[in-house]
């Protein structure tokens, strides 16, 4: 076939499939009578509260490796004072939230896609429907808002312990002066490069959430079907979160 | 009460549902029986609106369920799935009052409940358990009692005694028929296990390749030469 024809069908196929997964997402975030309090107050648990380890043990490691590197690239050009200021400014523009937000691909959007794809297949969804509540609101809506308001915050924990591994590494490792090292910190830190890491988080939350019930509620048959979804939910969340860190970075800073 | 018109339904190549007229009068209770792959649950779900049929439609009361009317309906139904399809995250308790949660305090949703339960011959200590600690027996009470907690005027009940042994899906089959003659409920069974049909049904409708190729009176089954060999008879 035509190569040309092939590419047009292929990128109709993703245009259509992107709208089809923002019209779910659209619905999910607006339907929101009757609230739930309890199923959201769960996920805020879920998503938020459990992914804390990971994300906070994430972003140590990465603020600590990047104060090593940063040092060590900036003593090239003898720079390698910068190590603070680019320590804090990378990480909460750009490592905190992409880090975070990839670390809670993994974790939710495949739990997410697992509970929802086996709930599909035990039949637990068609319950819901003929107990007369609307298996978006009940389980898609909670997701959804509580992934948006949780990423942030975790981002904005991230961001804080990730200067702190760079902090620890420059002033343990490095020789620098911890006094100097936080004021160097955030002396060259502006509220709209944290500003922009959590709106980052709270659109990579949205997405994280929307990719795990959207393959859930899609789940095929059996283990084989719930399997096929969970590992579809992750690899779209992760290249998902990816391409729009592309595009938002570009609105926020150019 | 609930009428089928000419509902079909296809799934790619493979014709499902060919054309089913059926109807069930208030408080009948119908078995629609027929072997494995016949298209007996899709039926049940396209009454349901949770599978739209291709072509045809459901009436209620005289009234076509569509999106207006299916909340109404909702309301006065329930259903036992054929694994149960408890929700894995609640307690049995609350699986049994998810509905009357949405209305009523925690209190008095967990008495009723209980009461269900009990109605179901389940002691009330099972209440707290998840449904993960529950046997394929417990699980299907649990799961009848959900269906008849808001006291619902019409019950689907999906192959109610799959899956279960002899003695247990025995005393599955006299529960469902001590409700459904207790509350005047109209009753869908969809089974292939004729000990059901016998003690549940009033009526009976045999799917074969998508259409209904039997129906009549429980009483008048082991007569019907259609019926000889999924009843294990020899044809004449």
């Amino acid at each position: 076939m035509n190569p040309i024809r092939l590419t047009g069908r292929a990128a109709l196929r993703l245009m259509r499939g992107i709208g089809a997964v923002a019209l779910f997402a659209g619905r999910g975030l607006v339907r929101l009578r009757p609230f739930y309090p309890r199923a959201f107050a769960t996920q805020l648990v879920q998503i938020g509260w459990l992914s804390l380890p990971v994300v906070g043990l994430t972003a140590l490691f990465t603020g600590a490796a990047l104060a090593l590197q940063i040092h060590s690239g900036g003593a090239r050009f003898q720079a390698s004072d910068v190590v603070p200021a680019i320590v804090a400014i990378g990480m909460v523009r750009e490592l905190g939230p992409v880090l975070g937000g990839l670390m809670v691909a993994a974790r939710v959007a495949s739990s997410i896609a697992a509970e929802i794809g086996t709930m599909r297949v035990t039949e637990q969804i068609d319950a819901l429907v003929t107990l007369s509540t609307d298996p978006v609101r009940w389980l898609v809506t909670p997701r959804l808002w509580a992934a948006t308001l949780t990423v942030p915050l975790l981002v904005a924990v991230g961001d804080s312990i990730g200067i702190m591994g760079g902090w620890l590494v420059g002033t343990q490792s490095l020789g620098f002066n911890s006094t100097a090292y936080l004021a160097n910190s955030w002396a060259y830190l502006e509220g709209w490069d944290v500003l922009s890491g959590l709106v980052k988080g709270a659109a990579f939350g949205l997405i994280v959430a929307t990719s795990g019930c959207w393959f859930g509620m899609r789940s095929g048959r059996g283990a084989e079907g719930v399997g096929q979804a969970t590992k579809a939910a992750v690899v779209a969340a992760a290249v998902g979160i990816l391409a729009a860190n592309f595009i938002l970075t570009g609105l926020f800073f150019e | 009460m609930i009428e089928a018109r000419d509902l079909h339904k296809t799934f790619g190549p493979k014709t499902v549902l060919a054309g089913i007229d059926l109807s069930v009068a208030q408080g009948e209770s119908l078995c629609v029986i027929g072997q494995s792959g016949t298209g007996k649950s899709v039926l049940l779900k396209c009454i349901l609106g949770l599978v739209p049929p291709d072509r045809g439609e459901v009436l209620w009361q005289g009234r076509p369920l569509d999106r207006a009317t299916r909340p109404d309906f909702l309301r006065r139904f329930g259903m036992l799935f054929q694994g149960g399809a408890l929700f894995d995250s609640l307690t049995v308790w609350q699986n049994v009052a998810f509905r009357l949660r949405q209305r009523m305090a925690d209190a008095n949703a967990r008495a009723i409940a209980i009461d269900k339960l009990r109605r179901v011959g389940l002691a009330p200590e099972t209440a707290d358990l998840m449904p993960a600690e529950l046997s394929g027996g417990m699980a299907k009470r649990v799961g009848l009692a959900r269906a008849i907690a808001d006291d619902p005027q019409i019950i689907f009940f999906d192959e109610p005694t799959t899956g279960l042994d002899p003695i247990r899906a025995r005393r599955i089959n006299q529960l469902i028929r001590g409700i459904v003659r207790e509350t005047g409920a109209t009753a869908i069974t969809i089974t292939h296990d004729m000990a059901s049909v016998r003690a549940i049904g009033d009526r009976v409708a045999m799917l074969q390749d998508g259409r209904i190729a039997w129906q009549g009176a429980a009483s008048a089954m082991d007569a019907a030469p259609e019926l000889a060999e999924f009843l294990g008879k020899t044809p004449a």
